[in-house]
């Protein structure tokens, strides 16, 4: 248990903003570009950004989410951290695990803040805001654990970044769908859907990710 | 389970498999289409329109079918390492893309005189479309890790997680169309009639056969690649130090 703790530990000390990966800021400063270009993109009536302005966040979200992919595992197999904990007796499966809850804390709370700013931007009130970092809330865990996958698959492949991106928009769709539609149908249960739909890529990503992680070190 | 692992005994049964496939499948789909297009009556409510289904139904059907076929032999691949699993994933994959794109294309074409409108956000349609983005992403993957050398079982982690997504990006399309758009757009309750079920049977039979072609023939050139390259390198060993011999194989690698 504790090794799992210091690894968290160290999984943070990397990808937090400041991290030694740095540039952890950057997700949020495009996330917030994409709500300021929006409404230029549109015009400024406040009614048509009220409407939709809690599906551009969304989007927004699952845009940024994209942006750190690249150094999330790829260094670490790299650098044969993965294979030094393997050593150690952690499986790879633990590794990712931890991995995706380390992402999640280094990129969904400043997100979910980030949406404050953004939903001034977009002319949203309270009770569509409280949806929507109800929704991110749901959501976010199942986008860390698809990103973590992705980025677990495509460590080593150069043009990893891109190619991430074109993965992670169709395995995403769903927890978009769910988590934008639950602002037109609040009582629909869409956040419950985005939800369910997080705890199945959560139970998926240890083992998806590291069979990837194997496959790279194998080859 | 891995009787057909030798290359050579797939080969021997593709090398005659792979023309009998497309020829019967070229055959029964060119009767199916000139039966769709000249001896069935217009539909009562789509009229002439309805002929397209001739090539849209089983295009969707071979789509679906195709990353069926591509997650079962991903599955066969990581957990047995059969060595033609792989192959045979990749092999799929472009031809499932292609009849994906078909299904668009044509529901689209259909769509502009019966909807009146070249796209609607309908279920399925949206779903074929995410399924077309899987497929893309796919064959970008497996590209690239053929071209870095990476291991194969990286594509096939990644089909066994598009199949998981495919049932659950459905649904959510589903509820979200029912969100979005009333069902005053459907093709009619009726049941299909059976002058139109014969033709779209066999048309289907057609496709298929001729998606096993295309599969099994692009399997038989990713081992033919394989065999040359394994004998070129065969050929620079043993050849040693003759450099001017070396330079023309390279040539013509």
């Amino acid at each position: 248990m504790r090794v799992f703790a210091t690894l968290l530990r160290r999984d943070l000390a990397m990808l937090l903003p400041g991290g030694r990966r740095g540039q952890s800021l950057l997700p949020f400063l495009f996330f917030l570009a994409i709500a300021m270009l929006y409404p230029f993109a549109v015009g400024p009536d406040a009614d048509l950004l009220r409407r939709t302005g809690g599906g551009v966040i969304w989007v927004a979200a699952l845009l940024a989410s994209i942006l750190p992919l690249d150094r999330l595992v790829a260094p670490d197999i790299e650098q044969g951290v993965f294979d030094q904990l393997a050593i150690r007796g952690i499986a790879d499966e633990a590794a990712i695990a931890i991995r995706v809850l380390a992402h999640w804390l280094s990129f969904a709370p400043l997100l979910m803040v980030a949406a404050l700013p953004a939903s001034v931007l977009l002319n949203l009130d309270g009770s569509t805001l409280s949806i929507v970092v109800l929704g991110l809330l749901a959501g976010t865990p199942g986008l860390a654990a698809i990103g973590v996958t992705i980025a677990a698959l495509t460590a080593g492949l150069r043009g990893g970044t891109a190619l991430a991106g074109l993965l992670l928009v169709p395995l995403a769709t769903p927890i978009l769908i769910f988590g934008a539609g639950s602002l037109a149908r609040p009582d629909d249960g869409g956040i419950l859907l985005a939800a369910a739909i997080s705890l199945v890529a959560l139970a998926i990503a240890p083992f998806a990710g590291g069979a990837a992680i194997r496959a790279a070190r194998d080859s | 389970m891995h009787g057909f692992a030798n290359p050579k005994r797939f080969l021997s049964l593709a090398r005659w498999l792979t023309p009998l496939f497309m020829l019967s499948g070229l055959l029964l789909a060119a009767i199916a289409l000139a039966w769709g297009l000249f001896a069935v009556p217009p539909d009562r409510l789509m009229g002439e329109t309805v002929r397209i289904m001739f090539i849209h139904v089983p295009a969707a059907w071979l789509g679906m079918g195709g990353w069926t076929a591509l997650a079962i032999a991903s599955l066969v691949y990581l957990v047995w390492r059969h060595p033609l699993a792989d192959i045979a994933a990749r092999a799929v994959a472009l031809p499932g893309l292609v009849f994906t794109v078909i299904c668009l294309v044509t529901g689209s074409i259909w769509g502009r005189p019966t909807w009146g409108t070249w796209w609607v956000w309908d279920g399925r349609l949206t779903s074929m479309l995410v399924l077309a983005f899987l497929y893309l992403g796919y064959i970008a993957l497996a590209q690239a890790v053929a071209r870095e050398g990476a291991s194969a079982r990286i594509p096939a982690i990644f089909g066994l997680v598009g199949a998981v997504n495919i049932p659950i990006i459905n649904r959510s399309v589903v509820w979200w169309n029912s969100l979005h758009q009333p069902p005053s757009i459907t093709m009619g309750n009726s049941t299909i009639d059976s002058q139109f079920l014969v033709p779209l049977l066999l048309a289907t039979a057609g496709f298929s056969l001729l998606m096993g072609g295309i599969v099994l023939a692009r399997m038989r050139t990713v081992l033919a690649d394989m065999q040359a390259e394994a004998r070129f390198r065969r050929k620079v060993a043993t050849s040693g130090g003759n450099h001017s011999h070396q330079a023309s194989l390279q040539g013509t690698a």
